[in-house]
């Protein structure tokens, strides 16, 4: 019912403003094929000399057929990615309002900075004393999020928030092995509303799952995490803001319930962008947080580069922290790659892993005497790295504070904005950075999330996170975050309050067949799903080339 | 005789005699929305009420399929595996998931008869 109407596999007849074009191309939306079919295999953008004849000592392994690759002069290259870069929706191209995800702007310093020689051509394998200032770089970032957090450590490599969730969990399973309860304490609570990574990270680390209800505001019950705990319990995970944008206001009482039942704290920081510079999640009785340095403080992601996902820990995890990590001694910043290495440079030698156990402001960064391992090859996202320690340092302190303030505002901006025509799940309340609908008000109106999204494209807006989270019936999750300007947030304010509108007023029209406009109509997502093409082949040729007529 | 029973999770069981063909009801499957991939579990799998029986997967979000009942699986349907829309198109009849051999019929009398799981639904709404 919700997603079998609306959704024509061929495009509808072709309007006025739809007629086709000879090109396929139109106006100036280019439409570009794949590089396999513009290239011939004769043309290429460089011009090599022949090598002198040789013998190959390939033996068997020597190729038997032409390996395909597509052959372009250097001005179809360029072109071809520059096409390709224009059909891609962005940041830098306007609001990009996807709840969850965090799209704000990437200062231009912070890229600036990530290019500088000396931290964008070192390599991870040089000598450490040639990279002083990259170390330098990670340690001066480590100590701002142990600070914006009240951690004890913060362990820098992993790669995203996932892996960043492993990090954490595997922090917590070593902290269990070493207090002889691994083997029973098998059970993570996980909140119905988790972001969905929570249960599969809980669950690939060996743990078994057990699911929280949320109460009728969204928030978790401490009540509730209370009728689950027993000594089976390894952990919770909690998103705080949770996924519904709402800041779970029991979290202190549920990290003390759960530590006097011996079990560890895990929250999940990927909102933390919400709350940075107004509380520390270590006052909040936090065991271990991953922070996505990629939305908290920006640096480009989603497509346009990679996330980073430090992990700060709690005096009770830090000891078993992964290498690698940084210690300072008399030649400086040195990185510990080995946890052995970790001990023999330690002054009380292994008898130090005993005493320095849950000792408060022990020295930073904490020694891991028990790393738990490694997660990545070398020490992080180095690029990453750059960017987010720039955000920092150029927004300071007061800066963070009013970016998670103004993050909030905007969001609450749009709710105040809305409320009068969109439903909220959880009744009308303050929200944090994100702010939730679902569809209770399109009940009846022949209209779906899906449709009200794919009508926003045809105006110009990329839609907003749809159908997540699970707990909102049709859930439209929007984060504006604090980039945009009034303008900016008053345009698509309007944009969804005329959609609205059309809703109420029974013009489907506008919904069944969106996006209209769009260089592609609505595309089949459940043959996509059902019969996914994963590999292209020549027969299988999209765009046809146009034979003139005459 | 048929006996037709649903659980609040929205799985239906129709009992025959002492086997029952289980599978997801018209509302869960519109709900769910265009459903592309069903994962169903081995033949003679003991399973017990409540236990995860199968997996469903949709456009729009992955769910676990409970057993309504205790039972050793006896049958799936395997033509989902090649045509996971029968579940769309008929939930109640071609888009059956598997057959159990019920342990103990008792269990069914925990479970709504039709009458009661059209009100449990239109008290969703």
């Amino acid at each position: 019912m919700l997603m079998t109407k609306g959704r024509p596999a061929q495009a509808v007849a072709l309007t006025a403003e739809g007629r086709r074009t000879f090109t396929s191309n139109r106006g100036l939306s280019i439409e570009e094929g794949l590089i396999f079919e513009i290239g011939r295999p004769e043309v290429t953008g460089v011009d090599l000399e022949e090598p002198a004849p040789f013998e190959h000592r390939l033996g068997a392994c020597e190729r038997e057929s032409a390996i395909g690759l597509p052959g372009l002069s250097e001005p179809e290259a360029v072109r071809h990615y520059v096409r390709l870069s224009q059909k891609n929706y962005s940041i830098d191209a306007g609001i990009y309002p996807l709840g969850s995800c965090t799209m704000k702007h990437n200062p231009r310093l912070d890229e600036a900075m990530a290019r500088l020689p000396g931290f964008a051509d070192i390599h991870p394998l040089q000598p450490q004393s040639t990279v002083a200032g990259a170390l330098e770089l990670i340690h001066e970032l480590s100590r701002w999020l142990v600070v914006l957090t009240g951690m004890e450590a913060v362990a820098m490599s992993p790669k995203a928030g996932a892996h960043g969730e492993a990090c954490g969990m595997m922090a917590i399973k070593a902290a269990l092995l070493a207090r002889g309860e691994a083997a029973t304490r098998r059970i993570v609570l996980v909140p119905e509303s988790a972001h969905g990574t929570n249960p599969a990270t809980a669950t690939r680390i060996g743990f078994e799952v057990r699911s929280v209800p949320a109460r009728a505001d969204g928030t978790l019950d401490v009540a509730e995490v209370k009728a689950r705990l027993d000594d089976s319990v390894a952990a919770i995970m909690l998103t705080n803001p949770n996924t519904c944008g709402l800041f779970e206001r029991d979290i202190a009482l549920i990290a003390e319930a759960v530590h006097e039942a011996g079990g560890y704290f895990y929250c999940d920081g990927a909102n933390l962008n919400a709350i940075m510079g107004k509380c520390r999640p270590g006052d909040l009785g936090v065991d271990a947080m991953h922070i996505n340095l990629h939305k908290t403080f920006s640096t480009p992601h989603g497509g346009g580069g990679p996330g980073a996902g430090p992990v700060v820990l709690s005096s009770r995890l830090a000891r078993f922290a992964p290498v690698p990590f940084l210690r300072r001694d008399e030649a400086g910043l040195q990185l510990v790659e080995h946890a052995q290495e970790a001990l023999d440079h330690d002054d009380l030698g292994p008898a130090r892993s005993k005493v320095v156990s849950g000792k408060p402001g022990s020295t930073f960064p904490h020694p891991a005497l028990e790393a738990f391992g490694r997660l990545t090859a070398f020490h992080g996202q180095m690029g990453m790295f750059v960017r987010a320690l720039a955000y920092m340092l150029s927004h300071g302190a007061d800066g963070l504070r009013q970016a998670a303030e103004d993050a909030v505002l905007s969001a609450n901006y749009i709710r105040a904005s809305l409320r009068d025509l969109l439903s909220q799940p959880f009744g009308d309340h303050a929200c944090m950075h994100e702010v939730l609908f679902d569809d209770h008000w399109l009940k009846g109106a022949g209209v779906s999330t899906l449709d009200f999204a794919k009508a926003m494209i045809d105006e110009g807006f990329h839609p907003m996170t749809i159908y997540f989270p699970l707990v909102a019936h049709g859930a439209m999750l929007i984060e504006p975050t604090e980039s945009e300007s009034k303008a900016s947030l008053d345009l698509f304010i309007a944009t969804i309050r005329d959609l609205a509108h059309s809703v109420r007023d029974g013009d489907t029209e506008r919904f069944q067949h969106a996006p209209s406009l769009a260089p592609r109509r609505r595309l089949d997502e459940t043959r996509a799903a059902r019969t996914p093409v994963l590999k292209w082949t020549k027969q299988g040729a999209a765009l046809p080339s146009p034979s003139p007529r005459r | 005789m048929t006996t037709i029973r649903y659980t609040k999770d929205h799985e239906y069981i129709r009992v025959e005699g002492d086997t029952g063909l289980v599978g997801i009801t018209d509302y869960a499957q519109a709900q769910l929305g265009d459903i592309v991939f069903v994962e169903l579990p081995k033949v003679g799998k003991r399973l017990k009420r409540g236990d995860e029986a199968a997996v469903v997967e949709s456009v729009k979000a992955a769910s676990e399929v409970m057993a309504p009942v205790s039972g050793d699986v006896v049958a799936v349907n395997d033509a989902l595996e090649g045509t996971p829309g029968l579940v769309n198109a008929d939930a109640a009849g071609e888009g059956w998931f598997l057959e159990l051999r019920l342990t103990d019929t008792t269990e069914l009398d925990g479970l709504m008869d039709e009458a009661a799981y059209r009100a449990f639904v239109a008290s969703l709404d």
